[in-house]
């Protein structure tokens, strides 16, 4: 039998080596995975803004390029005003909540989607994404959820493409032009929803309807931070 | 004797199939019903799994003699969670699109029972050598038995294998229809049955 001494500093010493190891390692591979998630968001703004699609072949080394000529990065604040001189790279949106991130597809000198983050709770995690607008800031250009801790096969389904494919072309604005979001339907929209209805909600994942009511929360929520600035683009255009 | 002795392959052999951890101890289910839907996680979980079970057992087999007895479960499971932590961590810098989506798992590896159970088992009492070829042994009978689940129930729930359609579209277009109930966790207890079934209809082998 051991000495309660031995069994103390045996505890110490495995406990500070493991410690010690795993702060290492953390440390040495820290600049890889944050290169990969920075990677993954701006793969994902390409994705929502629909870059991806046009340049099907993009690889990680041409999405960078593609990234660094399309997009354009602007923080706007709650009234929907463009904040100069400041970038989102550089502003912490946790501290400044009345500053967003906007990010604009240009091709040239033209506008042609608006994309900004969007995230909330899911079912059971923080799910983040990205959506983007068309040029009209009413018509979905896309959207992309990158990272949740949803379901796999059921709630986690909402990160494939098959499932995002659907909100294209939905718009957010009713013909009265009131902001009414996007609805997640539970399960299939039914066939005898009307027309003006249908076309701001896409059909659910069967097993995933708590993920889906997560979505629909924060989805409002977010565009409603937006409004203003989307107003100023749809009175402009 | 060659490269590996009689009692060491007898180690690395048993539970791949008459010792199973999974069809015939029945551990370590939970993951396995969890990241089974697809193959490419499956396939990345079992190389997790690999990874901390072998290392597992060999540190705890250097340690055996030094373990003070009243907190070698402490010990062993802090040695199992730095390993796991490990392992994510080299997936997120390696692997990031597959660690996203193995998600909780790889750190809920810290509770299959496989790992602490060998651990107890075998390497606290044995030296290192057969303990390495213990945890190699029963990760590969773990991974198998995983990879034949996600490849049933990829193929049989999305049509797929390693994410490539696999089905052609005709089928679909003459009635066919993925199994939906494939991709939810019953439909991996369903596979295990199975599996299970079949094992020991090969193998002869009646619980007492």
């Amino acid at each position: 039998m051991h000495s309660n001494r031995y069994t103390i500093t045996f505890a110490l010493v495995i406990c500070v080596s493991c410690g010690v190891l795993l702060a290492v390692v953390a440390e040495t591979l820290r600049p890889a995975i944050e290169k990969n998630e920075k990677f993954d968001i701006r793969r994902n703004i390409l994705k929502a803004t629909g870059i991806l699609e046009d340049h099907p072949q993009a690889t990680p080394e041409t999405m960078t390029q593609l990234y660094e000529k399309h997009i354009r990065e602007i923080v706007i604040n709650l009234d929907g005003n463009q904040v100069p001189g400041k970038t989102p790279s550089e502003t912490d949106f946790k501290k400044e909540k009345e500053l967003l991130p906007v990010y604009l597809r240009m091709d040239g000198d033209t506008v042609k989607a608006y994309c900004f983050p969007v995230s909330g709770k899911g079912l059971w995690s923080q799910i983040e994404g990205y959506l983007a607008l068309g040029n009209d800031a009413d018509h979905i250009k896309g959207i992309t959820f990158y990272k949740h801790g949803e379901t796999p096969g059921l709630g986690g389904e909402i990160s494939t493409e098959e499932y995002t494919d659907q909100f294209k072309g939905k718009t957010i604005f009713d013909d009265s032009g009131n902001m009414v979001s996007i609805t997640i339907a539970k399960g299939k929209i039914p066939e005898s929803m009307p027309e003006d209805h249908k076309k701001h909600m896409v059909d659910g994942i069967s097993g995933a309807t708590l993920t889906g009511k997560g979505i629909n929360v924060f989805l409002a929520e977010d565009l409603k931070k937006y409004e203003p600035y989307l107003r100023q683009i749809r009175k402009q255009g | 004797m060659g490269l590996i002795s009689k009692k060491n392959k007898r180690a690395l052999v048993d539970p791949m199939w008459d010792n199973n951890p999974i069809s015939l101890q029945v551990l370590g289910i939970c993951s396995a019903l969890a990241v089974t839907v697809k193959l490419d996680t499956a396939f990345v979980m079992s190389l997790a799994v690999i990874f901390v079970l072998t290392m597992s057992n060999v540190a705890v087999s250097i340690l055996r003699n030094f373990i003070p007895a009243k907190i070698r479960i402490l010990i062993m499971l802090s040695v199992i969670a730095t390993l796991v932590i490990l392992a994510d961590l080299i997936l997120k810098a390696l692997v990031y699109d597959i660690s996203k989506q193995l998600s909780v798992f790889v750190g809920l590896i810290i509770t299959n029972c496989i790992i602490l159970g060998r651990a107890e088992a075998f390497a606290s009492a044995n030296p290192v050598w057969p303990s390495f070829w213990d945890g190699l042994g029963n990760a590969l009978g773990y991974a198998w038995i995983l990879i034949a689940v996600a490849f049933f129930r990829e193929l049989l729930g999305s049509g797929k294998l390693f994410g490539f359609s696999v089905i052609p579209e005709s089928f679909y277009r003459a009635g066919y229809d993925n199994i939906g109930l494939m991709v939810l966790a019953p439909g991996a207890f369903l596979l295990l049955g199975i599996i299970i079934w079949v094992q020991r209809a090969i193998s002869h082998k009646v619980e007492e």
